[in-house]
């Protein structure tokens, strides 16, 4: 018997998302589509939760909040990468300070694409990411302390100061 | 007298009756708001979540802590059960309330630290009106054991209806309930994330959930004991009081805490000594 399934709590992390995506996750909360009827809680602390929600792409103020946020989830953790922002970088994969999708970081295991995702397709995800936390406890998966140590800035990117 | 088997029943049961409780709750309000809402089991399997996750903690006190928390959550109410003295439950429980802050202070966390400082202002608030309440029993039932007010033929809540009011109003305090849940919260208010509790994680945290079913049923029980001299009525008495503190819940936003001590200080004062006051004076003294 396993209750994992039947109780995940979300945090939810804005990573230099355009709010659309964000919009749509508060949508799935709302009395219309109501996830709490599936046990699913957005909480606000990392060590509550079990799935990480992670609208936007990564860039070089949040790199550092989401490996820390990713850090502090205990296990069994899955990540769901929402929109097309999170899921690739989306249409800002080619600027300066843009270093791509979520898993360029952190692994990821559900990809929701969509500009933005539709609340529909979020809770599908999220549904889907249940049967890989699932998997991660019955095999004792752990996931992995991420660190930055290989971080590279863009050639571009600002040294700081006046260039 | 201390009677055994009612402690028993309440350490087995009380867990099982106060995750329906909680619930319940969480079908109610999900249907106040307009949503379908969890299954009434949900509490079950949150905390049988809790315990499949990985023990993740920053000192290792802190299950410690949680541990004191839940044994001294179901002393207090195990003493109450059995028909204890009335004073030592509520320094039992105040006792257990102070594990749990010790815990959150335990972390070198701000969010936790912020939490553990609201939880001890929160006791602060509520505690002149609980044992006023116990006083209160007293005069109108000459015994401070619990065993002789459940059994007494005085209607107590006649006696004594101010501090049942008051004690009403820092239940809400006790149960969590919005706009009191100034150190933790069921809801989704994130201004200090999860307060009290954020340090804590799997089944640390679990354990805290299953101390606040002990604590819920307690905290019934001792709603019943102002209507001890008809069950019938207390029975009815303890789910009014509880869909009304759903209620409230759910049509009133976090205040602040400032709002919370001296609401519940001023409540006490007027409503809890002018009580009692009048009904040492109508009784003539202590006898």
């Amino acid at each position: 018997m396993t209750y994992l399934a039947k109780s995940p709590w979300i945090i939810h992390y804005d990573a230099s998302s355009c709010n659309g995506c964000d919009i749509e996750i508060l949508a799935c909360l709302t009395p219309m589509y109501d996830v709490e009827r599936f046990g699913i809680i957005n909480t606000g602390n990392p060590k509550h939760a079990d799935i990480f929600v992670v609208t936007g792409s990564i860039n070089e103020a949040n790199r550092e909040v989401i490996q820390n946020i990713y850090n502090q989830i205990p296990d069994p953790k899955v990540v769901v990468a929402v929109g097309i922002c999170a899921c690739s970088g989306g249409v800002f994969r080619e600027c300066y300070n843009v270093a791509g999708g979520i898993d360029k970081l952190i692994p990821v295991d559900v990809y929701v694409p969509g500009c933005a995702a539709r609340p529909e397709s979020i809770i599908d995800g999220i549904v889907t990411a249940l049967g890989v936390l699932e998997e991660k406890r019955k095999n004792h998966i752990s996931s992995p302390m991420v660190t930055d140590h290989d971080h590279k800035a863009h050639h571009k990117h600002a040294q700081g100061g006046a260039q | 007298m201390i009677n055994i088997v009612w402690a028993i029943v309440f350490v087995l049961v009380a867990p099982v009756i106060g995750g329906l409780v909680a619930g319940i709750d969480r079908k109610i309000t999900a249907h106040m708001q307009g949503r379908v809402g969890p299954s009434i089991l949900q509490p079950f399997y949150d905390v049988g979540k809790l315990f499949e996750k990985e023990q993740t903690v920053v000192n290792d006190t802190q299950t410690f802590y949680a541990i004191c928390y839940i044994i001294f959550m179901i002393f207090t109410g195990a003493l109450f059960f059995a028909g204890g003295d009335l004073l030592l439950v509520i320094f039992a429980l105040t006792l257990a309330q102070i594990f749990l802050v010790m815990g959150a202070f335990a972390a070198n966390s701000p969010y936790s630290y912020v939490g553990a400082e609201r939880e001890l202002l929160q006791i602060m608030a509520y505690e002149p009106m609980v044992i006023l309440t116990a006083v209160g029993m007293f005069v109108a039932t000459k015994s401070f054991n619990v065993s002789d007010i459940a059994a007494t033929t005085t209607p107590v809540v006649l006696l004594i209806p101010g501090i049942f009011l008051g004690f009403l109003y820092v239940l809400t305090i006790k149960l969590r309930k919005s706009p009191f849940d100034i150190s933790t919260s069921h809801h989704a208010h994130q201004e200090i994330v999860k307060g009290v509790t954020t340090e804590f994680s799997g089944p640390s945290l679990g354990l805290i959930e299953i101390t606040h079913w002990y604590e819920t049923v307690f905290l019934l029980g001792f709603v019943y004991l102002f209507f001890g001299f008809n069950p019938l009525i207390g029975i009815a008495a303890v789910i009014i009081v509880y869909l009304l503190e759903i209620l409230i819940d759910n049509t009133n936003a976090r205040v602040r805490w400032q709002f919370v001590v001296k609401s519940s200080w001023l409540i006490a004062v007027i409503v809890g000594v002018v009580n009692l006051a009048a009904l040492y004076l109508l009784s003539g003294g202590l006898k």
